[in-house]
């Protein structure tokens, strides 16, 4: 019985997860009329493509889609590049530099991005990095860098202390402690981090919007709104079809990394 | 910050390695030096299918004439084009010609952003588009004076549209553009309209402020006044009737659609189809939705705007103009002409599904044939004036803190129009003032 009730929570829980997914994918295969009906149905009537084929034949999506994902993956992995060892420090030595790093983390966290939009856009300016790729990187990384350094000197700090103090015993140096026996354990951490800023990076749309705009350099999230009109009119068919396809690599980027996120690695490995 | 800069500027070295030269290629309006073509960037808000092809081609056209000139497309959009602006024309690096709406434009013009485009205009533009038209891009400069800082080019009239099989049964007079219906007939067609579960009409005012004021000039309704150079909210008799009149179809006669009341202008389509309601007071842009969505069979008619005292309706357009730190704001003049004359103008307006300015164009046989309801569509275009509120700094915020809920308020039928206009001019005022100081 409760194994039941589990599985019925379970179920409500993904039929809640899954009804935008498919309902996206209903409305990509309907035509106007049927977008238009007064009692919308959820299979279409008359399944259409034209909807891909206008959304793929008016915007560059799949160009669109690989500068995204090159952004995204840059992003990500210098992000975490950045934030694992300053991780590592601020949940290994404790002292008032200790203490400040986290005020700061924890302030800029707090900052509106739209006040600094400006200044940040003057910076780059003069770093030549408008209207760049490698300039929406750096936005990305800057903005994604204080939450992955919360996230992952949570991770550190949850790897005991005795472990590494055990490897030392064994006669491991400093390094050699943090990469033969804390950096494994980290991994989970390392990779449920990865993914926030994949993510992060991969929807952002306000600085892509501001930072870019010569039509070559646009991302994904820029090319969407193009299906949008004013005080919230869209061309639903297309929008449905080219956002259906941009959840694409993103699915796929998590099918595979999530295999990674598992957790129990260190039961039992300081026994108390 | 240190910190922040320190990690920023790391992430510039190892990005640097990274990512090489590959990326983009820095500023985009580059030096015309050494005979190198002259390189305009043109944002376009255009999102139509057909309103993005009508654009790229006039460009593509523009471009293959004109090799000294090379214009780039660039696509925006509607809804974050003004962030976009502030922050592009803080930082010097706003496109040279850029595509808004009027209202948006006074402020942008009074920060200096925007180039005055007065003794720009060649005289053919100039005279091919009514002064109507251009008072709508007429601001002051910021130095006593008034400048204009955009090209009109794309209008919108209300009119409605009508589910004909309910309007033939009816049999009531069908308003044409020479003799639209008064507000009394249109009320009375509305309750003929109303029986066995169908309305007469359907109002949709999630954003019903625009609406009634453009509507509210048709008894000369202007809800702002000026005097001795300040500006205040004025819900007078005039003010009152439109207002009134909607809200006895909504509550008195009982022949307006109470479900459409709370929807946004495409929302009330689905039902509109279905022959739930007669009439859909819109935006003539609706139309397009209207012949790409309804279902075979159903057929529908383009009727003009009802008339008050006048058939008079405020209008806000679309508009061009040219950054103030544009490298090459003559050629992007140039290329404003040829984009605005009346062949393009037709082009552009059929693609949108809005009224031109340009009057060569408002003879275009595409935009005045019957079909689509296009004749009535562009036969309403000589009663658009310039809508009251576009110069009342401080409107912005009026309509939606104040305005909105109001009138949202009041059409539900949970205040009363006195307690309406009370809240209209005081809060207003109080808002209003802000700006004045």
């Amino acid at each position: 019985m409760r194994r039941f009730s589990q599985y019925a929570a379970l179920a409500a829980y993904v039929v809640f997860l899954a009804f935008p997914l498919l309902w996206l994918l209903s409305t990509a295969l309907k035509t106007p009329q049927e977008m238009a009906l007064a009692d919308p149905t959820w299979i279409p009537r008359e399944p259409t493509l034209s909807n891909f084929t206008d959304a793929f034949g008016e915007q560059d999506l799949v160009g669109a889609a690989a500068r995204s994902l090159g952004v995204a993956l840059a992003a990500s992995l210098i992000t975490v590049l950045i934030s694992l060892p300053a991780a590592y420090a601020i949940a290994r030595y404790r002292g008032l530099v200790n203490k400040i790093a986290i005020g700061w983390v924890l302030v800029s966290q707090v900052f509106p991005f739209i006040l600094i939009i400006i200044p940040l856009f003057m910076i780059l300016r003069d770093l030549d990095l408008v209207n760049t790729l490698p300039g929406l990187v750096v936005v990305h990384v800057t903005f994604t860098l204080p939450f992955a350094l919360w996230m992952l000197q949570g991770y550190v700090r949850a790897v005991p202390r005795e472990l590494e103090e055990a490897a030392a015993v064994d006669g491991a140096s400093r390094l050699r402690s943090i990469a033969s026996v804390v950096a494994p354990l980290l991994a989970p951490g390392v990779v449920a981090t990865l993914l926030f800023a994949f993510i992060s990076s991969w929807n952002e749309f306000m600085f892509a919007l501001v930072i870019l705009q010569n039509p070559d350099v646009m991302t994904l999230p820029l090319t969407l709104v193009r299906f949008t009109g004013p005080e919230g009119v869209a061309r639903l068919g297309p929008l449905a079809a080219a956002s259906l396809m941009a959840t694409i690599p993103s699915l796929i980027f998590f099918s595979i990394i999530q295999r990674r996120l598992k957790s129990g690695l260190m039961a039992g490995a300081v026994k108390g | 910050m240190r910190i922040k800069s320190a990690l920023a500027a790391a992430a510039i070295v190892a990005l640097a390695g990274a990512c090489g030269s590959g990326g983009g290629d820095g500023g985009s309006s580059s030096s015309s030096s050494s005979g190198e073509p002259v390189k305009i960037n043109f944002l376009s808000l255009a999102w139509q299918k057909e309103s993005v092809a009508a654009n790229k081609q006039i460009v593509d056209e523009w471009n293959k004439a004109n090799p000294n000139i090379q214009v780039t497309y660039v696509q925006g959009s509607w809804d974050n084009v003004n962030d976009q602006l502030v922050t592009q024309f803080a930082g010097g690096t706003a496109p040279d010609v850029i595509h808004n709406d009027s209202p948006a434009l006074s402020g942008f013009a009074s920060d200096g952003y925007l180039l005055d485009l007065k003794d720009k205009l060649p005289a053919e533009l100039k005279s091919d588009i009514p002064q109507s038209a251009w008072d709508t891009v007429t601001f002051d400069d910021g130095k006593g004076g008034q400048g204009v800082y955009g090209v009109p080019f794309l209008q919108e009239s209300q009119v409605i549209i009508a589910n004909k099989k309910l309007l033939d049964a009816a049999k009531v007079r069908v308003p044409t553009a020479a003799e639209p219906w008064t507000w009394d007939e249109f009320s009375e067609a509305a309750k003929k309209m109303t029986k066995d579960g169908t309305f007469g009409v359907a109002w949709a005012m999630k954003s019903p402020v625009n609406k009634t004021l453009n509507l509210a000039l048709n008894f000369g309704g202007t809800f702002f006044q000026t005097a001795d150079g300040k500006t205040t909210v004025k819900v007078g008799p005039e003010e009152r009737e439109v207002l009134q009149r909607i809200h006895d179809q909504l509550h008195t006669d009982k022949s307006a659609d109470p479900d459409a009341l709370g929807q946004g202008t495409a929302d009330p389509l689905p039902a509109f189809y279905k022959g739930k309601f007669a009439l859909l007071p819109a935006g003539v842009y609706l139309r397009q939705q209207v012949a790409e969505q309804a279902p075979d069979g159903f057929e529908w008619v383009t009727l003009p705007g009802p008339k008050g005292t006048t058939a008079e309706q405020g209008a806000v357009s679309q508009t061009l103009s040219i950054a103030q730190d544009s490298k090459h704001p003559e050629e992007a003049m140039k290329f404003m002409a040829y984009f605005l004359n009346g062949p393009n103008q037709a082009k552009l307006a059929k693609g949108d599904w809005l009224l031109p300015t340009s009057q060569t164009a408002a003879s275009d046989p595409a935009i005045t044939t019957e079909e689509n309801g296009w004749d009535v569509a562009t036969a309403s275009a000589k009663n658009l004036v310039v809508a009251p509120f576009l110069k009342v700094n401080g409107f912005d915020e009026w309509k939606s803190k104040v305005a909105t809920p109001v009138l949202q308020e009041y059409f539900a039928g949970k205040i009363t129009l006195d307690d309406a206009a009370k809240r209209l001019v005081d809060e207003g005022n109080k808002v209003l003032e802000r700006y004045q100081r």
